[in-house]
């Protein structure tokens, strides 16, 4: 994300431009991602509805994902998931 | 043609607010400005002005309400004091983060405590670092052409920043004075209607104070800082523009008296006539003393002080607040740090007087002067008058 100068930064950091919140990288803050075991994962789709960031969607296989654009890392899904099929790594750059 | 008549100062105020067309009115009533908004809300209620007059539960809801109105695109105006600026405290400090173009007129009056509804300058003093404009008005006319003039420069597309017009409470805002009430012709002239630059519209959605994170804020700030900064050219644009049209000159910082005299006085508010008539006293014997009386107190006119303390070789700062645990008045510590760029200091004598509302006479300051002249305080303050003894 590339952030203003002073000069060009909106009349009193007003947002001008509505819903640009979405173009915020949240997946920034985290120090752990969630990994799906497709074998232990039985698409109940619990963690989607717990992820406090709604950012587990639904994919053309039916198994859910979290978009790590925008995953924190919270590890809610992991503790969630009645089957152990989720479990958090170290993530590292 | 403008009328002069005899009329309270803050019935003065009143009338300017609504020559200048305010649209929103949002204030709650506190010693030494009732006044002020108790009139604004009969002219209101009369028909006589067309604009929402909010009667809020606390100056806390006045500025906050202010904010709103001003953010919607209305001209907004309102009036403390006090223990109402005191509560105002962090509204103040969003209204010029969000560039919001609010008048409001500061009765200024002791904080508690002990409970004083008296004159000083401790209420805006504690404040002084909310990035507002903030003016000084020394007599009604002055406050009355100031309050016109600061909706004016406070919504200049250069500016956009809240002003602050200071006026003493009681000995102005009580005071009947012979005023120059300009016609309202002249005045929609002057200021036209405020045309906002981001307004809340549901046509055109925008958010205004969204959390600014690290990465945001001090570029925030900076902006901030250089509107104030920059609003100074813009306020003598204004000032020079008003003596045009209405024969009425102001600048930043007025000088008064013999040019020679190595020993000035600095004030600020009702004080400078005071001292202006005790002149007359001190300089029967010679061209001893002179003054310079600070109207613009934010942005700083540093330029301009150090320009008329040239020549200078002992400077009497007069405070209306203690700025408690530090050394000297706020005035003064400003003053002080100011000098230290001169290569040739003058030396700094700080009086902090007028506490609570005591009057201080002519006489008083002959006898700031005559210490200072002794040499007794220099680069000291001193709270004046206070008995010693029983």
């Amino acid at each position: 994300m590339n952030y203003p100068s002073w000069r060009t930064l909106e009349l009193g950091a007003a947002i001008t431009t509505p819903g640009n919140a979405a173009e915020l990288k949240t997946g920034d803050w985290r120090t752990e991602f969630p990994v799906l075991d497709e074998e232990k994962c039985v698409k109940c789709g619990l963690c989607a509805i717990y992820c406090p960031e709604f950012c587990i969607h639904e994919d053309d296989t039916g198994y859910f994902r979290a978009d790590l654009y925008y995953c924190k890392g919270c590890g809610i899904c992991v503790h969630e998931c009645p089957k152990d099929a989720l479990t958090m790594q170290l993530e590292e750059k | 043609m403008a009328k002069r008549i005899g009329i309270e100062n803050s019935l003065a105020v009143a009338e300017a607010v609504k020559l200048a067309r305010a649209e929103v009115i949002a204030a709650y009533p506190i010693t030494p400005q009732t006044h002020i908004v108790e009139e604004l809300s009969q002219i209101v209620a009369n028909g006589e002005l067309e604009a929402e007059f909010i009667p809020v539960e606390s100056e806390h809801s006045a500025m906050s309400a202010a904010i709103g109105a001003s953010a919607a695109g209305a001209r907004v105006y309102t009036a403390t004091a006090s223990q109402g600026l005191a509560l105002m405290h962090e509204i103040l400090f969003i209204a010029s983060s969000l560039r919001l173009p609010i008048v409001m007129t500061v009765a200024n009056r002791s904080l508690s405590g002990p409970i004083s509804i008296w004159n000083d300058h401790s209420d805006v003093m504690a404040e002084r670092d909310m990035g507002w404009i903030q003016v000084f008005g020394e007599n009604g006319q002055e406050v009355f052409d100031l309050t016109i003039m600061a909706f004016r420069i406070a919504e200049d597309k250069r500016v956009l920043l809240p002003v602050a017009v200071n006026m003493d409470g009681f000995i102005l805002t009580h005071m009947i004075e012979s005023i120059e009430i300009e016609e309202q012709e002249k005045i929609d002239k002057f200021l036209p209607p405020y045309k906002p630059v981001l307004r809340l519209d549901p046509a055109h959605p925008i958010s205004m104070g969204p959390v600014g994170v690290p990465e945001i804020y001090a570029e925030a700030k900076k902006q901030q800082e250089v509107a104030l900064l920059e609003s100074k050219a813009v306020i003598k644009e204004v000032f020079k523009e008003w003596a045009e049209q209405f024969g009425r000159a102001y600048n930043l910082i007025e000088t008064n008296g013999p040019e020679q005299a190595e020993v000035v006085f600095i004030t600020m508010g009702s004080l400078g006539e005071t001292v202006m008539s005790a002149l007359d006293l001190i300089n029967v014997q010679g061209d001893k003393a002179r003054q310079v009386r600070i109207r613009l107190w934010r942005p700083f006119p540093e330029e301009e002080l150090l320009a008329a303390l040239e020549g200078a070789k002992k400077v009497i700062v007069i405070d209306r607040a203690v700025s408690f645990g530090t050394s000297y008045g706020p005035v003064a510590g400003e003053i002080r740090s100011m000098l230290y760029k001169l290569k040739e200091q003058p030396e700094v004598y700080n009086f902090i007087c007028g506490l609570g509302g005591r009057d201080v006479t002519r006489q008083e300051f002959k006898q700031m002067y005559e210490l200072a002249e002794q040499g007794q305080y220099k680069d000291k303050y001193l709270i004046w008058g206070v008995r010693e003894n029983d």
